[in-house]
């Protein structure tokens, strides 16, 4: 018995169709969507701007807030009550853990970085799809980042170890079901978020790491790759139309 | 010995290796990770000799003492007034630096500046904490007059205003708008409808293209172009920003 | 407040000019687009200019309201994100989100755009649950038409899902559509000074005196109103804002699938 061949045909390590690309809202200061499978995220960056209530600012330096929020007919089954929930609250105050070693916020004292995840449409991976899009959306507002981060879940199924969950493998009755969303500073390897449900022993846990961090260096590709044509795309249509001219 | 690993002039993200070798000196928006040179935000890659630093492509304008700025008066308080100034932080202009003449104690600050108004005015003290001083007593300092107000990348602000000024005069003269362009990215204008538009679709080819070169060719010629268009009441920008309701995808 | 902007924009309407360069009666671009989430069991994206809203409808089987035995319920919900604006926080819904909800409702409701009859399953035991939320992806004027447009849209997106008596099996939707029995639109019509305009630009809605939202059923008939703004009207400009209203609401109704 086991989970031999994925419901959806991939391989252990291969991902779910990535799309990517920022600069999605106008009035944000930065921003992203970052679609993974059937799981959509949506980040918008609002800052560095005065932070209130007052007694929340930091002197020594800038604040992360992040907000992670399920849209009401986002997921599969019941609608999602408005207004946040523990697991969302939870998952707000990860990502901003993950993302906040990458940024240089000394300069912005008292003031606040807000990032706002929304996700339309969920299917797994929802944490990681909005760090993926929140790490693009504070490059794309032109904050100061030692580094991207990238996330992504890995895991185990049955006896499979694989990357990227989707939602029927999370729920996989047959066997043991570990979900484990790391998010990785693809320069040097660290990991930023790290979280696991379910029953893995130590040397399966070490080898679905290292998968998963072979995985974030595919996603960064993807970010770093988003945030090029986001300026890119302006250049090249503009310098050819300077050429007919 | 040193190597560039990417192209001078490429866009780069955070993160991304642009040199590696000692050879090289990390300047703005670039940090040196062991023998190589990281970028620290997303910009332009920009090599002068051995020096690489990044012209940033996004972000908010970083007060500076001394630069002349748009600002938009958001409170007044009982000795001064609050200024949204296009940054992470307001600015305060204070009763003594707001003009020469005497203001008594207790006097209505709004009949001096106001909810709303813009003002140019300078900035002479920026602390530690960011704290923003401002001051109206200068040349051309003053409350601004009806007009429209837009928002630029500060730091495409430079292109704009051109060498001695001569990328602002051009669009001026061909337009006849009145145009200030504050340090912070806040542009102000005012002008005849149709030439007002061509005046700001001018300023937005000026920050999405500037480094392309040729600039000034390309948005003298967009100036000729649209001139002649609106002459003959064709212009597309100057009848409409964007048209009417459009087929269904 | 915003006297800056407000003189400037009227100085426009006396030569006939929006400040973007549009006429008075004219909207930006208006692009509905159809199933745009997967989850919910109807969708729609509205884009009117840059301004982005998505509906979803959710379906769920409930018990009806005692006064109303034999109908389904309708629930209308919008969330003003504070992903789409810097004016937006986050936290309980404030009362720019609940009009906004509350209008979309009274017109959908009030011209019985739906016909709750037919999603009663057992009189007084189970019915149809009907919830359509509305999200703002960028706020950039004129909130009111797009949400109104998107649910509409939503609803005629939606398909029933599977139900067995007991559960509701989400994963399976039938080719069965809502009982619509006609869409409803909403044109707001702006007003500073005597001028009338309709779609207005972040800017515009800054300084408007008053606006008037008004809902209209296919055959014309007026379904729900709102006034908003700080001014009064006079009733002959309110003839005027609905003859306006009337003349776009057949324009949207295009952007409409059949």
């Amino acid at each position: 018995m086991g989970y031999d061949k994925r419901v959806d045909g991939r391989k252990p390590d291969e991902l779910r169709p990535i799309v990517a690309k920022a600069g999605v809202i106008k009035r944000a200061d930065g921003s992203a969507m970052f679609q993974i499978g059937n799981t959509v995220a949506y980040a918008a960056v609002y800052g560095p701007r005065d932070m209130f209530p007052r007694f929340l600012q930091n002197p020594q330096r800038g604040t992360l807030r992040v907000r992670y929020n399920m849209m009401p007919f986002s997921g599969a089954g019941d609608r999602v009550k408005p207004g946040g929930s523990r697991r969302s609250k939870e998952i707000s105050m990860v990502t901003e853990k993950a993302l906040l070693p990458v940024l240089n916020l000394e300069d912005f004292p008292n003031a606040v970085v807000d990032v706002f995840i929304e996700l339309p449409q969920t299917d797994a991976g929802t944490r990681c799809a909005g760090i993926c899009a929140a790490s693009i959306a504070l490059a794309d507002a032109g904050l100061s980042m030692k580094d991207m981060v990238s996330s992504v879940s890995v895991g185990k199924v049955g006896s499979m170890i694989a990357v990227d969950l989707n939602y029927a493998e999370e729920s996989y009755e047959e066997g043991d079901v570990a979900d484990i969303p790391v998010a990785f500073i693809p320069r040097t390897g660290h990991v930023s978020l790290l979280q696991m449900d379910g029953l893995i022993d130590k040397e399966s846990l070490k080898r679905a790491l290292e998968m998963g961090r072979k995985a974030c260096a595919r996603i960064y590709e993807i970010q770093k790759k988003a945030l090029k044509e986001r300026f890119a795309s302006s250049v090249e249509v503009n310098s050819t139309d300077g050429n007919n001219k | 010995m040193g190597e560039l690993l990417v192209q001078d002039k490429s866009i780069v993200v955070p993160g991304e290796e642009v040199a590696a070798g000692m050879d090289f000196l990390p300047t703005e928006g670039v940090y040196r990770d062991g023998d190589k040179l990281v970028a620290s935000r997303l910009g332009l890659l920009a090599v002068d000799g051995r020096l690489v630093k990044l012209i940033p492509l996004a972000g908010k304008y970083l007060p500076k003492r001394g630069d002349v700025i748009i600002g938009k008066v958001i409170d007044v308080a009982i000795s001064g007034w609050r200024v949204e100034i296009n940054s992470a932080y307001t600015a305060m202009l204070s009763m003594k630096d707001a003009t020469s003449e005497f203001i008594a104690r207790g006097a209505d600050l709004t009949r001096y500046f106001t909810f709303g108004d813009y003002l140019v005015t300078s900035i002479v003290n920026v602390t530690s904490q960011n704290l923003v001083d401002l001051s109206m007593k200068g040349p051309g300092l003053r409350k601004l007059p009806e007009g429209r107000i837009i928002t630029v990348a500060p730091n495409k602000v430079p292109r704009i205003i051109g060498k001695q000024g001569s990328m602002v005069s051009m669009i001026k003269d061909a337009t006849g708008c009145k145009i200030i362009v504050g340090q912070n990215g806040i542009v102000w204008l005012q002008g005849e409808p149709g030439q007002e538009l061509i005046a700001v679709a001018a300023l937005r080819k000026i920050e999405s293209e500037s480094h392309i070169s040729g600039l000034t060719d390309r948005i003298k010629a967009f100036l000729d172009e649209e001139a002649r268009k609106l002459q003959i009441g064709q212009s597309p920008i100057a009848h409409s920003a964007s048209g009417g309701i459009v087929p269904q995808r | 407040m915003n006297e800056f902007l407000k003189l400037h924009i009227v100085k426009w309407f006396e030569k006939g000019k929006r400040y973007d360069g549009r006429s008075l009666d004219e909207f930006r671009p208006v692009v509905v687009e159809y199933g745009v989430t997967k989850n919910a069991e109807g969708s729609a994206r509205v884009k009117i200019g840059d301004t982005e809203v998505i509906a979803g409808v959710k379906l769920s089987v409930e018990k009806p309201y005692p006064d109303t035995p034999k109908d389904g319920n309708l629930m209308v919900g919008a969330e003003l994100l504070p992903l789409s604006s810097p004016d937006y926080e986050a936290g309980p819904p404030n009362e720019e989100s609940i009009e906004v909800a509350r209008v979309v409702d009274r017109g959908l409701r009030e011209s019985k755009a739906i016909d709750t009859k037919k999603l009663c399953l057992i009189e007084g035991e189970k019915v149809w649950m009907i919830a359509i939320d509305i999200c703002t992806i960028n706020s950039d004027g004129n909130l009111l038409d797009a949400a109104a447009l998107a649910a509409v849209a939503a609803v005629q997106d939606a398909r029933f899902p599977e139900y067995d008596g007991k559960v509701v099996n989400y994963k399976k939707l039938t080719d069965k559509k809502l009982p619509i029995a006609r869409l409803p639109l909403s044109i707001t019509v702006m007003k500073i000074g005597d001028y009338l305009f309709v779609d207005p630009s972040i800017e515009e809605e800054k300084v408007v005196d008053s606006r008037l939202t008004v809902a209209l059923a296919q055959d014309g008939k007026i379904c729900a109103m709102q006034k908003g703004g700080d001014a009064p009207v006079a009733i002959d400009d309110i003839g005027r804002m609905i003859e306006l209203a009337t003349v776009k609401a057949a324009e949207l109704m295009a952007r409409l699938k059949r």
